[in-house]
This record gives C-alpha cells, structure tokens and sequence, in this order.
C-alpha cells in the first residue's frame, strides 16, 4: 500500500480547522443480550466462552425465532443517556437496519432510527492542560452486537484475499448503545487528545454507572472518529472520513492527528477528500480505505415490526436519575481538592488509570500522598514488569496498611517493598507477611547501638574522618549497622544514632 | 404517481446481494412498479389526521427480566442446519472489502 501523504501538523492547523464528531459503542454487562436470553459475552462472567456456546435461535435468526427486550439493558441505556444529560424520549422505538453481511444471521441488525431513547445531551471533559469542554451529544440509541468473522486464507487475518471466513455468533445480539456527538468545533490542536479523553470520560461514565466492563481491549466500547477539515475563514463543512477499528485509547488521538496530517495533504494540493470509512492499523500507525460510505437510504431503515415501543415512565426517569453516581469531571475536581496533589501529580494518577483505587486506598486509611507513592510507583513498576494492569495486583485496603506501616516506623520503605513482593505473591496481609517473614523494623536503639559501636570500633579511620567533620564517611558504619540488622533498621534513625556516637567521648 | 427505474431495481438487487439478469430486471422494473401503485393506494385514505402506526396493537414497554433461558443452543446445534462448519464456528465464503 503507498504510503500516503502528510502534512506537517502545524502548518495542517495553520491551514485548516479539524471539526471531529464521535461515534462511541458501549457493549452493556447485562447477563443476557439485548432481545435473547442467551449470556451476553460483554458480561465477564461469560468472557472468554468458546465459539456459538452463548446463542440461541434469535441470535442465530432461526426462523420463527421472534426477539423481547431486555428491561435492565433498557434501564443501562437509560441511566447512560442520563448521565450524558440526554433527554429521554417519552416514546421510542427499534428499526431494522438491513444490510446483507454474515455478521449478523438474520440480515438485519436491530437498532434505533428515527426514534433514539436519548437525545441531546453534554458532557464535560477535561484535558492534560486543563482545558474544559463541552462535548455536544446528538443521540445515544439502543442496538445489537454483531458476530465476529475470522478471515482465512490469502493474508491471514485481513480481509483482502481471504479464501473464506469463520463466523462466531456468541457476540451476536450483545446489549450496546451507541453514543453520537455533534460536530466538535473549536478544540484546533487539541482536537487529537480531545478525543481520547472524551472516549475516556465515556469509559468512566459506564464504570461509574456499572452497565459495562467498559474495556477497550476487548472491545466492550469501540470509537469511530470522523474527522474533517475546513479552509481558515470557509462556513461550510468539509468532506468527513470516518476511522474505524480504533481499540485503544492512545490510537484514538493518534489516528485523528493522522486524518488531519493526511486530509490537510490532499486539500493543499487542490485534492479533495473521498467520503468514506478507514481502517486504523496499529502496527503502522496509519488509516487505509475502507468501503465508501453507504447512504442511509440503502440500509432500508423500517420500524422494527416484532418490537414494541419502549414508553419509559416519569417515574422510572426520576429513580434513574436520583441513583446517578457523581459526574466524572466533578468526581476528578473533587478528589483534586480532597488530595491536595499539583496538577502534574493528579495528572499522573489520572492518566494511569488509578484514580479509583487511589480513592479506597485514602478511604482505607492511608495519606492520599503515600497512597500516590505506592501506586505510581512501586506497584507500576511490578504490574509493567509483569504485564498486568496495577489494579489487578494488589488490593487498596493492601497498599493502605502496608502505608500506615510505614508510617508508624514499623517498616522502613525497603522492608515495606518486599513486603509487597509477598502480598502480590499472595501470602497474605502486609501485616501477616510481616510477621511470618519477621521483617518489622529494629527500633531498639539499644540493639542498634551496639551495633554501631562495633562498626565504628572495628572502623577507626571512619571514625576519625567523621570527628574530622566528613559526614559523608557515616555512609560505611550505616552500611555495615544495616548489614548486622539484616535491612531492618531505619537508615535514617541508624544515621542520626551513628554521627551521635562518633561524636561522643571516647571511652 | 411514484416509478421506479431499472437501475434503482439493479442497485437494490445488489444491496440484497441477489444476481439479476437484465432479462429478470426487466420484468421486475414492471412488477415492483405495480406492487408501489397497489401500496400508494393507501395514501387516498391516509388523510393528514391520521397517523403512522408502526403497531397496530395499542401495547408498550413488553420487556423480559434479565436471566438465562432454556432456549440456549449447543454448538452442535446452533451448527446443526449450516451447510459448513469447522465444528464450532460456522464457515462461509469471503466476502471482500465489505466490512460493516
């Protein structure tokens, strides 16, 4: 595939104005799909199940099979829709969308039309910098999953020159909204990081309300970014590209500086811009044509004849927005306040993902700065060397005793991080593992003092530089009292106790 | 009155991925134009007063609770009537550069 053509980045933005509009699938963990009381493999008790285990004769599109909705998928979306400050339609109903693909058995994927069960709502976003906006929702509407092909033969894996294709109905029919914004306008250079951290908000409002696992590597939320560029000065909008397959929150940002990059390419040489879908390809970092995008008219959009309209009560709306948990920005704002962290360290623990269990490590005790030290440091560094997420590895309540021994003297940070070691080990609590391994730390300065003794006796040139005024020579004697405690002095009181002997009066 | 043209009969054969020769677009052209004129005569009593129905049942909110049902296939039943599989999926033949 050539290679194609790109802008400088600044001189892109110098030119043009990227307007972005984001298309987000939230798969929701209800136990079963959407119109089938098959489990739903987006719920993780069911994750990982083997191939058309989780289907049934609707998924399959059996015929005679007829569908009936999920009320708590129906209730998810709801919540959802709230807590993008949508307004819930008093009356909505299902479409069928047709489209003749073996992705979906039936030929058709039931979705929202004309009538979405949310409509116009915002949601506040914030970037690294700072920068506040006001992401503009259009709609979020209630759909299906559809299955998963495995392209095989020619190049494997990839559509192009594939012999023949497997097909899995397992996600067929899981629960998703999809949530729609306006057209962006107005984040310039931002526009990149804008979308990463609106998908990313969207990932904290579905954990936040518990309706999905909400993990983009399995693909539990998915983005379409369309993007587009306008002449400086132009009022209409330009020609959009929309780029699919974008699972990860970093080749969100990445793949929409590319569009730009690529369009502004395009447009400077008096080119202009296919309609159509792209596919991101992680490894190259680059978009590829995809189909050119069909009209909305080909897809014969119908009001769904087996489905009932969905009426939802002002009272069920009340309760649903009553139970709505803190909006992610005012939960960030919040917790920002209570820590009293810098920016830059906020945003350490934002962008690592921790905020949460930084937030029950404080709530079980711990100083919200120990709490930071543990997880941004010590933990991460075990879970990037294991692979594993920080938050799978150890326990809050954990990492808050294991602080509060540390803060009362019991361990010193040396002690306190092998301690850790057994903890991710699984040999218990920080305070089990203490006592098992006896590795509380030596605060008898008795014990210690004699030991210093010794190692200043045996010595004596140390001993002498010290009095002489170099301080600096206390390393040795601290190193050899370290040594006869196994560890589990504290260095700093060790070094207190060292420069108090060498300069008391011979003996 | 509504027409429809041979190519939008071609352009919907081809979306419902059904081949047609020119021959059978012919003749289709002529029939579906009949059926669209059979089904327009609904809009002589179709008086602004009235509106869509989508359901002609006046009920809503028909909702199941959210627990596993007994009609959950095997894998070899779900594979029972495909005409190939590899034992646990269903095998059909590529489909280039249509990715939905």
């Amino acid at each position: 595939m050539a290679r194609a053509e790109l802008m400088d980045y600044d001189k892109a933005l110098e030119l043009f104005e990227p307007v972005i509009g984001l298309e987000v699938h939230v798969e929701l963990n209800t136990t079963t799909k959407m119109f089938s009381p098959a489990p739903n493999p987006a719920n993780s008790a069911y994750h990982g199940a083997e191939p058309n285990t989780l289907v049934s004769p609707v998924c399959l599109g059996l015929p005679g099979s007829l569908p009936v909705v999920n009320g708590d998928a129906v209730r998810s979306s709801i919540s959802l829709g709230l807590a993008l400050g949508c307004s819930i339609a008093p009356s909505s109903r299902f479409a069928r969308k047709n489209y003749f693909y073996p992705d979906l058995a039936k030929n058709y994927q039931i979705s929202q039309y004309d009538e979405p069960i949310a409509f116009e709502g915002s949601v506040e976003v914030e970037l690294a910098n700072g920068r506040v906006f006001d992401v503009p929702i259009e709609r979020a509407h209630m759909e299906e999953d559809a299955g998963k092909l495995t392209h095989v033969g020619g190049s494997t894996g990839r559509i192009q020159g594939a012999e023949y294709s497997l097909v899995d109905y397992n996600r067929a029919g899981v629960p998703l909204v999809e949530i729609v914004t306006k057209p962006i306008f107005g984040a310039e250079a931002d526009a990149p990081e804008l979308a990463k951290a609106y998908v990313s908000t969207i990932r904290d409002i579905a954990l936040s309300l518990g309706i999905s696992e909400a993990r983009m590597e399995r693909g539990n939320l998915r983005c379409d970014a369309n993007v587009s560029l306008r002449p400086r000065g132009a009022e209409q909008l330009g020609i959009r590209t929309e780029t699919k397959n974008v699972n990860s929150f970093r080749s969100i940002e990445r793949a929409v500086r590319y569009e730009i990059q690529r369009q502004a390419a395009i447009l400077a040489k008096g080119g202009s811009i296919t309609q159509e879908t792209r596919h991101w390809h992680e490894d190259t970092g680059t978009t590829s044509p995809g189909r050119p995008k069909s009209d909305a008219d080909d897809y014969r959009y119908f009001p769904e004849p087996d489905l009932l309209p969905v009426v939802p009560s002002a009272e069920l709306i009340d309760k649903l927005r009553a139970a709505l948990p803190e909006a992610p920005a005012a939960h960030r704002r919040r917790l920002k306040a209570q820590w009293g962290f810098t920016d830059l360290e906020f945003q350490d623990v934002a962008n690592s993902g921790l905020l949460v269990e930084l937030e029950e490590t404080v709530k079980a005790g711990a100083t919200p700065a120990a709490a930071r030290k543990w997880w941004t440091g010590e933990i991460a560094r075990l879970a990037n060397a294991a692979g594993v997420d920080a938050a799978s590895l150890v326990a809050p309540v954990h990492v808050a005793e294991l602080a509060q021994l540390v803060d009362s003297g019991s361990l010193t940070d040396r002690l306190a991080r092998q301690v850790l070691e057994g903890v991710v080990a699984g040999e218990g609590s920080p305070q089990q593992i203490v006592d098992i391994r006896g590795l509380a730390v030596v605060s008898d300065d008795g014990a210690l003092i004699a030991a210093i003794d010794e190692a200043l006796a045996s010595q004596p040139d140390v001993l002498a530089k010290i009095r002489d005024g170099k301080v600096q020579a206390a390393g040795a004697v601290i190193g050899a009292v370290m040594k006869a405690m196994h560890g589990k002095a504290d260095a700093a009181r060790v070094r207190e106790l060292v420069l108090e002997r060498a300069s008391a009066p011979v003996e | 009155m509504s027409e429809i043209s041979a190519e939008q009969v071609a352009h919907l054969a081809n979306l419902a991925r059904i081949a047609l020769t020119d021959e059978e677009i012919g003749h289709l052209t002529t029939e579906l134009a009949q059926i669209m004129h059979a089904v327009e005569k609904v809009s002589e009593v179709a008086t602004p007063d009235v509106p869509p129905t989508s359901h002609p049942i006046p009920m809503q909110n028909v909702y199941r609770d959210d627990v596993v049902g007994a009609t959950v296939l095997s894998v070899d039943e779900a594979l029972a009537g495909a005409p190939e599989s590899d034992g646990s999926r269903f095998v059909v033949s590529a489909i280039l550069g249509e990715e939905q």
